[in-house]
């Protein structure tokens, strides 16, 4: 191919669902009247102090142990300066000499190959307000100044956009199974910058690095990526030099363009947060912290394949969002079958989400009423035929051996009740009768079907057939 | 000993900070960060051989607050006091974005 190797760093911020911020007891919440979430501390009033949040400690180390970081038990705050109306005290809080965690990782696999993609170091910050932007002015909400952030810096380890790609899934199911952030990108609380550069094979030196933005999906994130290692190989090619730019990823051409040339490095003046008390992270809190946390994706495929006997692949797509697996794990332990569990989240459940394009938390859907369900297919009182309804029924919020019951719904297995029925058949389909005893079978199927109408799908079909043969054979 | 500050040095910090500083009022600011840098230096003469750095003042060690939100209702008092607001929101001139994100 080409005689460049990608160098690719990414730069993750994950917004924690903590109640209240950072450095002010202020909630966290969004969607509500602009600035009705703030107080003299976010608005950076002079003489106030700003107070740690031991949620944003405690869910910062759930974050660096699910990434396998080193958890540095000094950390402190810095203060990052900068002049912009989102952040009113013309600095954030973050972390810069003495982070909260350093070098991570975490596993991908592309192409079938596995490669630990390292993690330089993760700190917790807090985060800006919001502009909205017009002609002659802007506007500014605080509301979210203040939110909790976790900024994750990638090593420059990712040498193509397919790894990026890997390594930003890998990156979000780690963080979303220790349930501090929803890290959803569609809804800002997961927000990527990307820097990317190429050099020729061999050469020690990094290339001069572009900075990508409005990279607003994994998908974007990966072909914007592409097209700029790309872009960048053409100019070097032809004897070009690359700048030191901003470029922003054109959603409808799948090009980036020039935003703006750096000149010279960025200068925030970082020095030591004095406002705020020392933080000791002892061996014995981290513990009780680990604790806490919630099983990892790895153990519950793990689980999944070995104690529940469900397969590779089965276990792997459970374990793609927490919901989905805290779900299926509320089904078995309410005594589903974990095979037919499975079956009905991939295929019903999924189908469900994704014609309505709703989160399953967000569904009437219950583990405790699709167990039952599921129960009742086990135990033979509805065909997998009727649970389609019952689904449905589900997926309404109803309780389903309530709703078998009201749509009388229950398979019919008895024998006395149905060979009225078989009789019946029997007479009226002489040519068929005829036809299954000279030995052609499918005839047996229009009888069945039959049966079906008559019960309006109610009949357990392999009790039927059977007692339909038995009576043609007399 | 104190490091001389240059003018250039100057004019970089105002625009970092957004200010405007004529050529004129450029000596004026250059003597007064002169002498605020030379405070440091009489500050460095303290011998604090031994002294562990330090970015904290008080022996204050794992002081937080627990996860509780408060809301403590302030909002209309802080937006009587910006320079100017609309339907809740401060208004300001409109700014180029080049904020973090």
């Amino acid at each position: 191919m080409s005689n460049f190797e990608t160098t690719i760093g990414l730069e993750v911020h994950v917004e924690l669902k903590t109640k209240s911020k950072i450095f002010s007891p202020s909630p966290v919440e969004f969607g509500d009247k602009p600035n009705s979430n703030t107080n003299v501390i976010d608005w950076g009033y002079p003489g106030v102090l700003p107070s740690t949040n031991k949620g944003v400690v405690e869910d910062g180390i759930k974050a660096a142990l699910a990434l396998h970081a080193q958890i540095e038990p000094h950390p402190h705050f810095d203060r990052k300066n900068y002049f912009y109306p989102d952040n009113p005290k013309a600095y954030q809080i973050s972390q810069s000499d003495k982070p909260l965690a350093h070098d991570g990782w975490v596993e991908v696999e592309v192409d079938g190959k596995k490669k630990k993609i390292g993690i330089a170091e993760m700190h917790i910050e807090e985060d800006a307000g919001k502009l909205a932007h017009e002609k002659e002015h802007s506007f500014v909400d605080l509301n979210r100044q203040g939110t909790p952030l976790i900024e994750i810096v990638s090593k420059p380890e990712i040498s193509s956009p397919k790894e990026a790609y890997a390594y930003l899934e890998e990156l979000r199911k780690q963080i979303q199974f220790t349930g501090v952030s929803d890290v959803k990108m569609e809804e800002g609380s997961m927000r990527v910058d990307v820097n990317i550069s190429i050099r020729p094979v061999g050469q020690k030196k990094l290339g001069t690095k572009t900075e990508l933005k409005n990279l607003n999906s994994f998908t974007y994130v990966e072909k914007g990526l592409a097209y700029e290692e790309q872009r960048q190989q053409r100019v070097l090619m032809t004897g070009g030099t690359i700048g030191q730019e901003t470029r922003r990823f054109d959603e409808n051409t799948g090009e980036t363009v020039l935003m703006r040339v750096k000149e010279g490095s960025d200068d925030y003046r970082y020095f030591p947060e004095p406002d705020l008390p020392a933080l000791d992270i002892s061996d014995a809190w981290i513990d009780s912290i680990k604790k806490e946390l919630p099983e990892p994706p790895a153990k519950r495929r793990d689980r999944y394949v070995n104690e529940l006997g469900i397969t590779d692949y089965d276990a792997m797509v459970l374990t793609q969002t927490k919901e989905m697996s805290d779900f299926f794990d509320e089904m078995v332990k309410d005594g589903a079958d974990p095979k037919l569990s499975a079956n009905y989240l991939q295929g019903d459940v999924n189908g469900y989400l994704n014609d309505n394009q709703v989160d399953l938390q967000n569904t009437k859907i219950t583990p405790k009423n699709l167990a039952t369900m599921i129960k009742l297919i086990m135990n033979n009182t509805i065909s997998s035929k009727l649970a389609k309804k019952v689904f449905k029924g589900i997926t309404e919020g109803k309780e389903p051996k309530k709703f078998v019951k009201d749509n009388g719904m229950v398979q019919v297995s008895d024998p006395s009740e149905l060979q009225p029925m078989i009789d019946e058949v029997i007479s009226d389909n002489p040519q068929s009768v005829e036809d299954f005893n000279n030995g052609k079978d499918r005839a047996i199927g229009f009888l069945v079907g039959q049966i079906m109408k008559k019960t309006h799908g109610k009949a357990n079909p392999q009790v039927v057939n059977k007692m339909l043969v038995d009576s043609m054979k007399k | 000993m104190a490091e001389k500050i240059s003018e250039e040095q100057v004019k970089h910090v105002a625009e970092l900070a957004k200010l405007e500083i004529s050529d004129d009022q450029l000596p004026y600011f250059t003597k007064q960060l002169e002498q605020i840098i030379g405070l440091f230096d009489t500050l460095s003469k303290v011998d604090t051989t031994g002294v562990e750095p330090t970015s904290s003042v008080t022996d204050q060690i794992n002081v937080m607050r627990e996860d509780i939100a408060e809301n403590w209702h302030q909002t209309q008092g802080l937006l009587d006091n910006a320079p100017d607001t609309q339907d809740g929101y401060i208004r300001v001139p409109t700014i180029i974005d080049e904020s973090e994100d």
